[in-house]
């Protein structure tokens, strides 16, 4: 079974790899790219730790091959931050404790920064919803719900 | 300079504990930086894979694995012929890890193999051929203790056990005092009920993983996601036949534990397979192997009589708890016994634990073992009594409460504990008095937890710019190098941001017990302020060096070494920094140890109150709202101790509404994923709330009590109480799925 050549863009930096014909992108970016951040809960799409954006929507990168990222633009928790710069959910989440363990959180930054993007000014209910694809096991959702909130109020009086 | 266990617990006194600052690995986690047990690589690593059976029990009369040797890629396949004898102690361990004459659960390790990509590895399992048995089988705890159940051993039962009952009885406990047919005589009202919990699984989400090395020089490596890598050490070390400092391990970040990550599983493996193959192996469990072959809890059967006068007065209490552990002896009913009437002091208790064995995985520690389950049979039954009586469930249970000094059902005296405070709080709480809408319920109910110490070292170095370095040796698994580094500072007198924590390798520290028994922020805090002190003491002697004065004339204050005495005011004070860059000329580095046995950790008691409401059609449970009241003792960073009430709170939400371990008739795992073990999402449930009670534990130098487990003992029978409030009818069996809410609405009819 011959490798497939596969030119992509992550983080906004063009990017190739060969991967196998049955090889998802969650293990490209961990195994072949070392981009750790992504991390595997389960592999089977019910907890959303490997959560990226593939052309800006937002998927499972357990569910989906690498091959299938030809030409995409694909999006992980290493270019959440600018350089330096964290993004305003990174600080937030932060500063409300919203991490325990903190092997949930890639997931939960990634698909909450997707959230933003189409809704910036989302009620309680949408966000909790909107993350009910991603699980944390150590904190009950509360910070994390409170942290996505506040930086969504943060963002919008910026 | 000896601790004081009374000095600083005024919360004025407090300049940095209580606050809430930014955690050291923070920016590590929300980066993606952090490195987890499935995040390491070496040079020439090979992929671990691990064979598991698919019967519940069966004898494994043969294993051929020359096939998948042969395979091109393969480098290694190790089976039971690969590791030797072990002591007594460690023997179940080992069968735990690798199946020795018989496949004990649905999912037990068989064989592993170790090739050069995970695909390879895939496709030589299929190559290995085991010849089996299969053998009758038992899943469920109370046909396990039938006469006439399927044994998974002829001897595996000790003096304990009466002779005559199954042989997969192996453990009988018993605790109490007084006599409990006198209490049950005298009381005005007995409800006797009985109870099931179905076993649920920790769910942490990150699946075990390690990073093995193991050369033909016999020093090994391993980089492992545990909650106690001195633990590990030992107990691969020993399953391995090497020295103990001959391994070196190192806790990668963790990705939740809750008791599950304190035992070893493919670890041992991992190092025999790099032993075999001379190179390092990476081994990670998928999370079906997680589920079918890490450490659940116990099911539980349990039958609860309690005795209550009309002034809502217990006279009385009696538990039979029946828990089963999967296939080794030592589920956790002997802390459910323990723990089942710790919150009353009650003239006349006894609890009695079956300890059973089924073709089930070998539970580990589940946040507070034992305990959710017991708490759920007594505080439901307590519940009853309340409503036959027509009597408020706070007021019975402040009526009844264990205060200083109450003798505790499990034997000893308590000290200074908190429960009354937290009853209190819950009592004058607007949620208590808020309103409730049709199906709408509300339950209230304690919960209490040992809490643990043990042996801790630390390690504080002084570096000569002025900051500190903290080595600790329990893995962090909330939060803890935040609440470490905050006791430093304040103890040493310098800015939270000059300590940076660090989670050591086992070569660097002493034995460390494992991040377990909520010992941590206790433990470890105790040792680092310890640790701190010492330091101090000699920062103080250079001082008193430099200025030529007794040594016993310097005091430490606000970061400062002053004269004192009749030195009062002669030199200017010299702060930490300003010692610390002239070691080298006044006796080299600086630092301070502890190496301790913690003892003195103060019990934990919580009260949850919790509003639910049930669809009377589909037999849904939503939770409306939700508030933990717990006692810490003392928070050092609240933050982190209300993220120990909520998550507690709701793994509780989720162990009584939706999570089970569901076997088949041929005692296969038939969810052994999330999507059909459903834990909680964030759309099932409403903000947690939480209120901090504060009753500082005198065996503490900061008052500190352990938070982590007590925060899911109460939550199961709160919410069951919440529940059959809103249902009308008790509900006796968790979860409370919507089926069985629906057939017990149904029935009651």
């Amino acid at each position: 079974m011959s490798q497939i050549h596969v030119s992509t863009k992550i983080n906004g930096d063009a990017t190739e790899y060969l991967c196998e014909p049955d090889e998802t992108l969650l293990d490209v970016l961990r195994d072949r790219l070392g981009m750790t951040g992504t991390k595997e809960g389960c592999g089977t799409g019910d907890c959303g730790a490997c959560s990226v954006t593939l052309d800006g929507r937002l998927v499972c990168s357990c569910l989906v091959l690498g091959a299938e990222a030809e030409g995409c633009e694909v999006g992980t928790i290493e270019g959440v931050a600018e350089g330096e710069a964290l993004h305003p959910l990174q600080t937030k989440f932060l500063e409300h404790a919203a991490l325990q363990c903190g092997v949930c959180t890639p997931g939960f930054l990634v698909a909450a920064k997707s959230l933003l993007e189409r809704n910036s000014d989302p009620s309680e209910e949408e966000v909790r919803y909107w993350l009910a694809g991603n699980l944390c096991r150590c904190t009950g959702y509360d910070k994390i719900i409170r942290a996505v909130l506040d930086t969504a109020k943060e963002m919008r009086s910026a | 300079m000896p601790l004081d266990h009374q000095a600083n617990q005024d919360e004025k006194d407090f300049r940095i504990v209580g606050q809430r600052p930014l955690r050291p690995d923070g920016i590590d986690k929300v980066t993606g930086r952090a490195r987890f047990g499935a995040d390491m690589t070496a040079p020439g690593m090979l992929i671990g894979r691990v064979l598991r059976s698919p019967h519940a029990h069966a004898r494994i009369r043969s294993i051929d694995t020359s096939k998948a040797l042969a395979l091109p890629g393969v480098k290694a396949v190790v089976t039971r012929d690969d590791f030797g004898e072990v002591s007594e102690d460690l023997h179940d361990v080992l069968v735990n890890c690798m199946a020795q004459d018989k496949a004990l659960y649905d999912g037990h390790a068989v064989a592993a193999v170790a090739a050069i990509s995970a695909s390879v590895a895939r496709k030589a399992l299929k190559l290995i051929e085991v010849d089996y048995e299969v053998l009758p089988h038992v899943t469920d705890v109370d046909e396990a203790m039938a006469a006439d159940a399927p044994a998974l051993y002829e001897n595996a039962a000790d003096e304990s056990v009466p002779a005559g009952m199954s042989k997969n009885v192996v453990r009988r406990y018993e605790f109490g005092h007084g006599d409990v047919e006198t209490g049950f005589a005298a009381a005005d009202a007995v409800f006797e009920k009985s109870f099931k919990t179905e076993a649920t699984h920790q769910g942490y989400i990150e699946p075990h993983a390690c990073l093995a090395t193991l050369g033909p020089d016999g020093q090994g490596d391993l980089w492992v996601c545990t909650q106690g890598h001195f633990a590990v050490r030992n107990v691969c070390a020993a399953l391995l036949g090497m020295e103990v400092s001959h391994l070196r391990v190192t806790s990668s970040e963790i990705g939740g534990g809750f008791g599950g990550k304190t035992t070893v599983f493919i670890e041992p493996v991992a190092l025999a397979l790099s032993r075999k193959a001379s190179r390092p192996v990476k081994m990670t469990m998928s999370r079906e192997e997680v589920f079918r072959a890490s450490g659940p809890t116990s099911s539980t059967s349990m039958d609860v009589k309690i005795g209550m006068n009309s002034d809502g007065r217990i006279t009385a209490a009696f538990a039979e708890l029946r828990y089963q552990g999967g296939a080794f002896v030592g589920s956790p009913v002997e802390f459910g016994a323990m723990s089942a009437f710790a919150p009353y002091d009650l003239e006349h208790a006894k609890t009695v634990g079956w300890d059973v064995v089924t073709n089930r995985p070998k539970q580990a520690a589940y946040r507070a073992p034992g305990a959710p389950m017991a708490a759920f049979a007594v505080e439901s039954v307590i519940d009853e009594l309340c409503k036959h009586f027509d009597l408020d469930p706070l007021e019975v249970r402040l009526k009844n409460a264990s205060t200083d000094g109450s003798q505790a059902s499990y034997g000893p005296k308590f000290g200074k504990i908190g429960l009354t405070a937290t009853l209190e709080a819950a009592k004058n709480h607007p949620h208590y008095s808020a309103p409730l809408g049709p199906n709408q319920g509300r339950g209230v109910a304690c919960g209490f937890w040992f809490n643990f110490g043990g042996q801790t070292c630390v390690s504080l170095n002084i570096q000569d710019d002025g900051t500190v370095g903290l080595s600790v040796g329990t893995p962090d698994i909330g939060g803890s190098r935040a609440s470490m580094g905050q006791m430093a500072a304040e103890e040493l007198g310098i800015p939270y941001e000059k300590v940076r924590t660090i989670v050591a390798d086992t070569a660097s520290l002493g034995y460390n017990d494992i991040s377990e028994g909520s010992r941590v922020t206790f433990s470890s805090g105790m040792a680092t302020i310890q640790a701190a002190r010492d330091a101090i003491q000699e920062l103080c002697s250079r001082a008193a060096q430099m200025w030529g004065i007794d040594e016993d004339a310097v005091v430490w204050e606000d970061g400062h070494a002053k004269p004192a005495g009749e030195n009062a005011g002669k030199f200017d004070p010299m702060s930490l920094a300003d010692i610390a860059a002239v070691a080298a000329n006044t006796g080299g580095p600086i630092a301070g140890h502890a190496e301790i046995n913690a003892d003195g950790a103060g019990q934990s008691f919580a009260t949850h109150m919790v509003d639910s409401e049930v669809d009377p059609e589909t037999g849904r449970v939503k939770i409306l709202r939700y508030t933990v009241f717990q006692d810490a003792g003392k928070a050092i960073h609240p933050s982190y101790v209300e993220g120990q009430f909520q998550g507690g709170a709701v793994q509780g939400i989720g162990w009584s509404l939706n999570e089970e371990y569901i076997y088949g008739e041929d005692g296969r795992l038939q969810n052994a994923g999330f999507l059909d073990y459903r834990i909680p999402v964030a759309s099932d449930l409403p903000m947690i709330d939480t209120v901090i009670v504060e009753v500082p534990n005198p065996g503490h130098p900061y008052g500190v009590r352990g938070v982590g487990e007590t925060s899911i003992v109460p939550p199961l029978a709160a919410i069951a109480n919440s529940v059959s409030a809103a249902a009308g009818v008790r509900l006796t069996h968790l979860p409370m799925s919507p089926p069985r809410v629906q057939k017990a609405i149904k029935d009651a009819k």
